[in-house]
């Protein structure tokens, strides 16, 4: 079996007889021996061979081979080899929190370069060095309006993904803030209802684009007329779609969100992911989490030092912006790697591909199904006049994980299945998907 | 630790500085002292009404974050702009140039619940021992 | 050093993803089309590979440097917990695989249900959930299912006991989930004072918040006495596991009479902390809390068929997207089948020995606020260098010099000039022989030169960074 304790019998019985005790028990001796364990039925310890072959064993029974037009906010995107070699680095993995600069200026500066390009992505001026998933960033959003204007309620449209709608409810559970969600008008955005309810006891409006039914849109309407109400404006956005859509600084947008997993993060089965926050200027001392800030040693080199740490638990307790520590920290990394690797251009085209992908598969089920109107970017949704449920089993059985049942978050709306697309389907699997797909129906 | 005359303190070391129904208020030499470099004070809204021992505002340094609460019951009237660019006045001029915020006061009788400074400088080499 | 954005060249060609018709752009609607093109950098790929390994140089890490960081745990990592979670029959897996068929997801729930498992013998509670990210995470969890708790009994509660010598997610935590905090002093013996949180105790205590060992890193001897009180009200009982590591196999939070757990995966059960994140802060519960769960839940049929429990009226609901960080979860659960049985307890008798080991010998040279047998950290204080004008700060940056990452300073809140070390079960006793005559020497200088150490770092490629400079001017983008 495995072990990572170095220490020689001779080494053990040197050490005891230092620390003053006879024997091992010794050191426990403040435990009341009525508390010992009632039990302890571990299995023996395996080495490292038994135990990864136990592992693979395992992971041979998970559905992999599929091919993925499934997404939800979650996608099968194209990672460079590059992003795993970098993230990989035991100086990079195996570093904690970067509480002593002098010695994690690594870490520091990546993740100082990370909230660059999160705030030249989205059009804002800042963000933060991670939290820990999209929906957990929306709360934190949520949480940071509230302590800005001191009003209570949240309206929060139902195109946002509704994962995250539930993480924000079960937050606020126990806190007196109201979250209003607002029907959609089958799958868009019903702006009239929104904007009607825009008053001074609003904190903050919640939109996302492109919805969770795939439909893109652009909010600078509604963020106009929440912004004459004193509302702060929140945006969830999908990372990949920025390079060729409407960021969320141009909709004017005050605080951006979104699940980073797009940007270099495998599937993994929910995770590791990352929360992606990203606010003007003048929220960037509500924001919650770490900062990293730029400033000078005493010689006068540039170096990055965690700032604004005043506002957070270890300091400020039960008054912190939030009780957020450790971060998501290494999926940052990855996903400015990942930024760094496509660059400007090849970003922006990896943007458009999954957008063409998309539109090719539409003009592909053209006549086979009904697809829901609408500008979309990668991901659309199609009523199948039957269950959308029972199809994807059907789907799955011929190798294609078809698309997510909307029924699973939207009760009623049971033949609606949202499809994704992504850079890496290739024509030929959009083609026999197409085929698949009308045979299954 | 300078604990400047004509001047009203509270337990949680704000000054104010009372002129007919106007007071400046900020925080005193030994609070600063406490916070060290003072990186941001976050001036309240012109207009905000507070009551005597309330939150008034909030103000950082590197080390902490701390709320300001205000000496009296009033209204702000005025912030000290100067500290938007320049926190550091309240390290170097607490009493003067450091000032935070000046409120109209209803009622000039609560200063009943502040200590003057003899009473202020008591109450400091208490804190010390 | 540069940055990326310095170093990026106009034109230059990076990785490519897909090469798409550029005419394709006139099929989105030009209001939802992007109006400035993003500014990311444009470089080769080794530029970025170069840029990062090079930046990667410029941290300590575990893999480099003894890194005693008190309350953070920084063991070894084994290499066969990385080989686990890149493992393609896992990062592949699309979490809402499970929700279309579960047939299609067994090995993942199979992992989850595992971990849980052995995580409920290990702790003594009956269920667990995943799905907290971090150890904070999992506090907050635990908060809410106290509150969800409270509500279904209809009990009205407003406050949550911590000691004040909790960790700052502790009061945090019970401020998000809408609760007030009392606080509980320490007393002589570092462990929380029994009669003031008597004294303190009411009707409206939701729950305390105990960290077992302290963060002083001791055993909170009167723990039966403070359960018992606490039931009196119909407080909720939670235990912090950062310090799990200190007991394995020796007590369990379930034995003493804890409801709610969590545990840091990325301290006790050797997941890497990757600079920040990701962690794990899986929740255990005791049965009277396991309706409140949050979803989705894996469960096992009597066939051995792994699955996802029915949607249940009184979960808190959702506090992560799926269950929570897969990756980590596959990390720590390579971890722990590994050890087994006997593992788990070597590795608790090997932290405590080697944090006992420290304590002893450094004691002729730094003040200890507790003098006792200490569990898996021990808490010096810099009192007797500051004598000669140098901190606790001035230590940590003289250890960097001398190759080692600085224990943790200033924490616990309740010692002054805190020194708190950890040194973990996986370093030899030669690395701790040299880090004691480190400390040593550093301690010597302290009152030979004190200068010398007040300067320090000066082997690193920057010296201290003006954090008064950086929270004034507060630049936190490149531009």
């Amino acid at each position: 079996m495995a072990r990572f304790t170095p220490h020689t019998a001779a080494e053990v019985k040197e050490m005891l007889a230092v620390a003053g005790v006879s024997s091992i028990d010794g050191l426990f001796g403040d435990i009341p021996a009525d508390l010992k364990p009632r039990s302890f039925n571990i299995p023996a310890g395996m080495t490292e061979y038994g135990a990864l072959s136990a592992l693979n064993s395992m992971a041979a029974k998970n559905n992999t081979s599929a091919t993925l037009f499934m997404g939800g906010g979650y996608y099968d995107h194209f990672i460079p080899a590059a992003v795993d070699a970098i993230s990989s680095r035991a100086e990079f993995y195996t570093a904690y929190t970067p509480y002593q600069p002098e010695a994690s200026q690594g870490t520091l500066q990546a993740i100082f370069e990370y909230q660059t390009m999160i705030a030249k992505l989205t059009g804002l001026e800042v963000s933060n060095a991670s939290l820990y998933d999209g929906g957990t960033a929306l709360y934190e959003a949520i949480a940071m309006a509230i302590r800005t204007n001191n009003r209570s309620k949240v309206i929060i449209d139902k195109g946002v993904n509704p994962i995250y709608r539930q993480i924000v409810k079960t937050y606020v559970a126990n806190q007196e803030i109201e979250i209003i969600e607002i029907d959609l008008n089958d799958i868009y955005t019903d702006r009239e209802k929104i904007m009607s309810m825009f008053d001074e006891s609003i904190s903050a409006i919640v939109m996302q684009t492109p919805n969770y039914f795939g439909i893109a849109d652009d909010f600078s309407d509604i963020f106009k007329a929440a912004q004459e109400k004193g509302i702060t404006k929140i945006a969830v956005f999908y990372p990949m779609s920025l390079g060729i859509l409407k960021t969320p600084g141009e909709m004017d947008a005050d605080i951006a969100v979104a699940d980073g997993q797009s940007m270099g993060l495998p599937l993994s089965f929910g995770g590791p992911y990352l929360g992606v926050m990203a606010a003007s200027k003048g929220y960037v001392r509500k924001m919650p989490g770490r900062i990293v800030g730029e400033t000078v040693d005493r010689n006068g080199n540039k170096c990055y030092v965690l700032t604004l740490q005043a506002r957070e638990q270890h300091i400020r307790r039960e008054k912190a912006t939030s009780n957020i520590c450790s971060n998501q920290a290494l999926c940052a990394l990855r996903a400015v790697v990942y930024l760094a690797l496509l660059g400007k251009e090849g970003f922006r085209k990896a943007s458009l591909v999954n957008f063409e992908n998309a539109e090719y598969l539409k003009t592909k089920l053209k006549g086979i199904v009904e697809i829901k109107e609408g500008a979309t970017f990668n991901e659309f949704t199609v009523n199948l006049k039957s269950d959308a449920v029972l199809f994807a089993k059907k789907m799955l059985a011929k190798g294609f994980a078809a698309g997510i049942p909307a029924s699973l978050y939207y009760p009623g709306k049971n033949n609606y299945l949202m499809i994704a697309v992504t850079e890496k389907r290739t024509v030929k699997e959009m083609d026999d998907f197409a085929a698949a797909f009308k045979s299954a129906l | 630790m300078n604990v400047k005359d004509g001047y009203f303190y509270s337990k949680e070391h704000e000054w104010v500085k009372i002129d007919g129904n106007k007071a400046k208020v900020g925080i005193s030499d030994y609070a600063q002292h406490k916070l060290g470099d003072i990186t941001y004070v976050d001036l309240p809204p012109v207009g905000k009404a507070v009551k005597q021992l309330e939150i008034l505002t909030g103000i950082e340094s590197v080390k902490a974050a701390s709320d300001i609460y205000s000496p009296m019951t009033g209204k702000v009237i005025a912030v000290n702009k100067a500290l938007e660019n320049a926190p550091e006045l309240v390290n170097a001029s607490p009493f003067e140039d450091g000032w935070i915020a000046q409120l109209e006061i209803s009622n000039p009788a609560e200063t009943a619940n502040l200590m003057n400074a003899a009473a202020y400088k008591t109450f400091l080499s208490g804190l010390e021992e | 050093m540069e940055n990326i954005f310095e170093k990026s060249v106009t034109g230059r060609h990076g990785v490519d993803a897909g090469t798409p018709d550029e005419k394709s752009v006139n099929k989105i609607p030009a209001n939802l089309r992007r109006v400035k093109d993003s500014p990311l950098p444009e470089l080769s790929e080794l530029d970025v590979v170069r840029h990062y390994t090079r930046l990667s140089k410029l941290n300590f890490s575990v893999d480099s440097e003894f890194y005693p960081l008190g309350s953070c745990t920084m063991k070894y990592n084994p290499k066969a917990n990385e080989a686990a979670a890149v493992i393609p029959g896992f990062t592949g897996l699309h979490p809402y695989m499970a929700m279309i068929d579960d047939t299609a997801a067994q090995g993942a729930l199979e992992v989850i249900y595992n971990i849980s498992s052995l995580l409920c013998e290990i702790t003594g509670m009956k269920k667990f959930t995943t799905q907290p990210y971090a150890g904070a995470h999992g506090e907050l969890t635990g908060i809410l299912l106290t509150a969800a708790y409270h509500r279904k009994k209809g009990n009205k509660k407003k406050y949550i006991v911590v000691p004040e010598s909790a960790h700052g997610t502790n009061p945090a935590s019970a401020a998000v989930a809408g609760y007030s905090v009392i606080t509980v002093p320490v007393d002589a013996e570092g462990g929380m004072d029994v009669d003031i949180f008597r004294e303190k105790m009411n009707d409206e205590v939701a729950g305390v918040m105990m960290t077992m060992p302290s963060t002083l890193g001791v055993f909170e001897k009167k723990i039966k006495q403070i359960v018992e009180i606490a039931r009196k009200h119909d407080a909720v009982m939670y235990y912090d596991g950062a310090n799990l590591n200190a007991i394995l196999g020796k007590v369990r939070p379930g034995d003493m009479g804890f409801d709610i757990v969590h545990i840091n995966l990325h301290k006790t059960f050797s997941t890497p902390h990757g600079g920040g994140g990701p962690g794990s802060g899986m929740v255990g519960v005791s049965e009277r809390i396991a309706q409140f769960l949050p979803q989705p839940y894996v469960d096992k049929n009597t066939s051995g068929k792994f699955f996802i429990s029915p949607d249940n009226k009184d979960s808190i609901g959702k506090v992560a997207s799926f269950f929570g960080n897969f990756g980590v979860l596959l990390k720590a659960y390579t971890y722990i089948i590994m050890l087994g049985k006997e593992g788990l307890i070597d590795v608790s008798e090997m932290a405590v020995l080697n944090a006992n080991y420290i304590m002893v010998k450094l004691k002729p040279f730094y003040d200890l606020p507790y003098d006792r047998i200490c569990m898996h950290e021990c808490v010096f204080t810099a009192k007797k260098q500051i004598k000669n004008g140098v901190h606790a700060l001035d230590i940590a940056k003289a250890l960097i010099d001398r190759g080692y990452h600085p224990p943790t300073i200033y924490f616990p809140l309740v010692v002054e000039e805190a020194i708190m070390i950890e040194p973990t079960e996986t370093e030899s006793k030669q690395e701790l022989d040299m880090f004691i005559e480190a400390m040593k020497e550093i301690a010597m200088t302290a009152q030979s030169d004190p200068e010398k150490i007040k300067n320090s770092p000066s082997t690193t490629r920057i010296s201290r960074p003006d954090e008064t400079k950086a929270a004034r001017e507060l630049k936190l983008t490149c531009f």
